[in-house]
């Protein structure tokens, strides 16, 4: 939407996807709007999407004539001010803030660089609630290229030379799943966008749907096209309000240009999307799970096969693809499998898109060609780690994934070797760790998630993650012992092989890998009784260090349990019978005076 | 939000509602999903209008309802606050946002302050990593807290109902 029409030279865009909202965003962009609009001055102001680099939220960007590009970092309210004032109206750019722009030289040029934007082209660059701007970047034309030139198999035949594969976290081959789904008898068929993004630590999905909405809506209905379905479904996850309102505008705009509907672009294809808002079940991520929401019921994995593309929705032929995959597709149409293929190493062609988060200094949305080393994306686009930090571990595929240690960090991403460390390419959350991080803490953080999510069909998921959890709590709690290593491996091999589902297969992931590579921390908790990260609580005091502390009474003051106590002025001391080591008074200390033990 | 079911006027919404999904086969849920909407929750007396009209059995759409995190049989606050333990919140301290938020207003997890006013949740993760810790009062996203900030915020949607 341009909020200005008057034919001005400077458009600024403000990104407003959920993160740079939280950042601000909105009260940045109202204020632009009002202030644009009472100065009159010559500037469009447009909306656009997240660019990736949340950590430098809110980001303001400045397109001149001759389409010259300045880009703004951590903006508030009063920066918006100043920048109106002295860029805008006085065309003085101010360069302390800018972050990246065309002849500037900063730290954070190889963010990019590294990068190789497919999904990701649109996002942050056009506006996600204009399908005029999703047009302009080339939106539309692989739907038009399909229907009008090319026949369902050979649509198929091209997304398989892709290679292109599952980005939800599987990896089927999408050619195939297609194929099957053609092939297989019965009327009707259904197309489903798996937009239900459960793991942890993943924003993928719920950026490309708040970005890029168009991108999404054209590769299910090409997918449909495909498979030859009248129906598609996007079924997204309840937690992200944004993305179901831009998939709603996004729907009712392609309707009114006719790419969607009864009869598509004249073609005879038709084919009507649906949205459909979780009701809060991770294992509704799982495709038949996903299949018996859809259809009301309790959302419960069933035995497969068969599988969906033979026996889905109602029974009938279903294909389910994920938000990711999707999105590639329009792109794969354009510029041919081939392209696509050229890009990434052995069996894992093209790009994948991952969520940095965690420890890194760069967290944010890249999206990076298969095969790039974990170390690449870690220091060279993440920028390393806070606070001149140590890598210890990052974490990827979420609950199903596991830890992997920095000793591995040269790890080149594709499916094969990220399952060769006992993590899995999963759907794309990278949390990195560093030295603070307790290990045996992150394998109880996932294992409760998962034992929570459990659906409680299969015997060993609902009560082996159980007794799993609560070995690990006894663990954390200093009432461990070393048996209880053996018993962990036992009782993990053990969910894995009797539960139905991708959830329970690989609930023990998380706890295998960090027994694997960090025994030597599981270890320090059951025999010395000692969290090395000091993060278990149990296992760690906190104590007043005389020499340092001012007596300046801010820890006492914030204090839950008035554990503190002291005189003004002189040093204070931590009660340990009230201390219930919350670590409120290590925040609140200025001068470094609290010691964790 | 919440509010009872009120006889014949509701149960009329309620018919127009299921009528706007008679064509669609599996909408239960978003059935739910509305009726929460209207009410802030699920009235016993309007699953049983529901079980009655669609023919589905109340025991069925229970197991439903008690399936799903997201649907609610009672009442609840007027502001939900979601406070964020995904993996990158829970590395980054989700654990004493959440008690600071409880602290804050005298209730733990899952459960409504006394006058209604407040509901707290906990939830997987709300998909704003790299702004870690976070947290979502109602539709309101709120990021890089600590506890002593959360705590002020918390004060902020207090203050505006007396206001």
């Amino acid at each position: 939407m341009h909020l200005s029409s008057n034919d001005s030279r400077t458009v600024v865009k403000v990104g407003l996807a959920s993160c740079g909202i939280a950042a601000g965003a909105q009260e940045v962009f109202d204020y632009l709007a009002e202030e644009i609009r009472t100065r009159n001055l010559p500037v469009r102001l447009e909306r656009t999407g997240c660019l990736g680099m949340c950590f430098k939220e809110v980001l303001l960007e400045v397109l001149e004539e001759g389409n010259k590009s300045l880009l703004y970092g951590e903006i508030t309210r009063d920066r918006a001010e100043r920048i109106l004032r002295e860029h805008l109206e006085d065309g003085r750019p101010i360069k302390d803030w800018i972050i990246m722009g065309e002849g500037i030289h900063t730290p954070l040029e190889n963010f990019f660089s590294k990068q190789r934007r497919i999904v990701l082209r649109n996002c942050g660059i056009i506006d996600p609630e204009s399908i005029d701007d999703y047009q302009d970047a080339g939106g539309y034309q692989a739907l038009e290229r399909v229907l009008r030139s090319m026949s369902p198999e050979e649509v198929i035949e091209e997304v398989k030379g892709s290679g292109l594969r599952g980005r939800g976290g599987a990896g089927f081959p999408t050619g195939r799943k297609w194929e099957f789904a053609r092939n297989a008898p019965g009327e009707p068929k259904y197309v489903v966008c798996n937009a239900d993004e459960g793991d942890p630590g993943a924003f993928m999905d719920r950026s490309v749907l708040e970005s890029d909405p168009h991108s999404v809506l054209e590769g299910l209905l090409i997918a449909g096209y495909a498979i030859g379905a009248l129906e598609a479904y996007i079924y997204v996850r309840a937690e992200y309000p944004l993305a179901v309102k831009r998939l709603k505008v996004a729907i009712q705009q392609a309707e009114e240009r006719g790419y969607l509907g009864k009869s598509i672009l004249g073609t005879h294809f038709g084919c009507s999307i649906r949205i459909l808002e979780g009701a809060g079940a991770f294992v509704c991520g799982e495709e038949t799970a996903l299949i018996a929401s859809l259809e009301g019921r309790r959302g419960m994995p069933r035995f497969r096969p068969p599988f969906p593309a033979t026996s889905g929705l109602w029974g009938k032929p279903t294909c389910i693809n994920n938000v990711e995959t999707l999105a590639n597709i329009p792109w794969i149409i354009i510029n041919g499998g081939k392209k696509f293929s050229e890009c990434g190493i052995g069996k894992s062609r093209g790009s994948k898109v991952f969520a940095l988060a965690g420890k890194i200094n760069r967290g944010g949305l890249v999206e990076v060609p298969m095969g790039i080393t974990l170390r690449e994306v870690i220091f060279d686009i993440g920028g390393g780690i806070q606070n001149g930090g140590r890598l210890k571990a990052v974490q990827m595929g979420g609950p199903s994934g596991g830890c992997i240690p920095e000793a591995l960090a040269d790890t080149p991403i594709d499916y094969e070797s990220v399952t060769g460390t006992g993590a899995i390419m999963g759907s794309g959350g990278m949390v990195v760790m560093d030295e603070s991080t307790c290990m045996v803490d992150v394998a109880k953080f996932f294992l409760s998630f998962t034992q929570k999510e459990s659906c409680g069909k299969c015997t060993f998921c609902r009560i082996g993650t159980l007794r799993m959890l609560e070995i690990l709590e006894r663990i954390t709690d200093g009432k461990g012992h070393l048996r209880d290593l053996e018993i962990l491996e036992d009782l993990a091999q053990k969910v894995k092989e009797a539960s139905l589902c991708g959830l329970g297969q690989t609930a023990p992931n998380p706890v295998l890998t960090t027994i694997r590579y960090f025994k030597d921390e599981y270890e320090a908790h059951i025999e010395k009784r000692r969290c090395p990260a000091k993060k278990c609580r149990a296992l760690i005091s906190f104590e007043i260090i005389p020499e340092k502390c001012t007596g300046c009474r801010a820890c006492a003051l914030c204090c839950p349990t008035e554990a503190v106590s002291g005189e003004k002025k002189k040093p204070h001391r931590i009660d340990q019978v009230k201390c219930i080591k919350c670590g409120m008074c290590l925040d609140s200390c200025k001068v470094d005076a609290i010691l964790v033990k | 939000m919440a509010k009872e079911m009120n006889g014949e006027m509701d149960k009329e919404s309620l018919r127009q509602l299921l009528e706007k999904h008679e064509s669609e086969p599996g909408a239960l849920i978003p059935i739910l999903q509305e009726i929460q909407e209207s009410f802030g929750y699920l009235p016993e007396e309007a699953l049983v209008f529901v079980s009655e009209e669609v023919g589905i059995p109340l025991g069925k759409i229970y197991g439903v309802v008690t399936f799903y995190s997201q649907l609610y049989l009672s009442p609840r606050g007027k502001n939900i606050i979601r406070v964020c333990h995904g993996t990158a919140c829970h590395i980054g301290g989700a654990e004493r946002i959440s008690e600071a938020v409880s602290e804050e207003l005298g209730v733990g997890e899952g459960a409504t302050t006394e006058d209604g006013e407040f509901t707290v949740e906990r939830v997987a993760c709300l998909g704003c990593c790299s702004l870690a810790p976070c947290v979502m009062v109602n539709d309101e996203t709120h990021a890089r807290l600590s506890p002593r900030k959360i705590k002020r915020i918390v004060k902020k949607y207090r203050k505006t109902r007396v206001d």
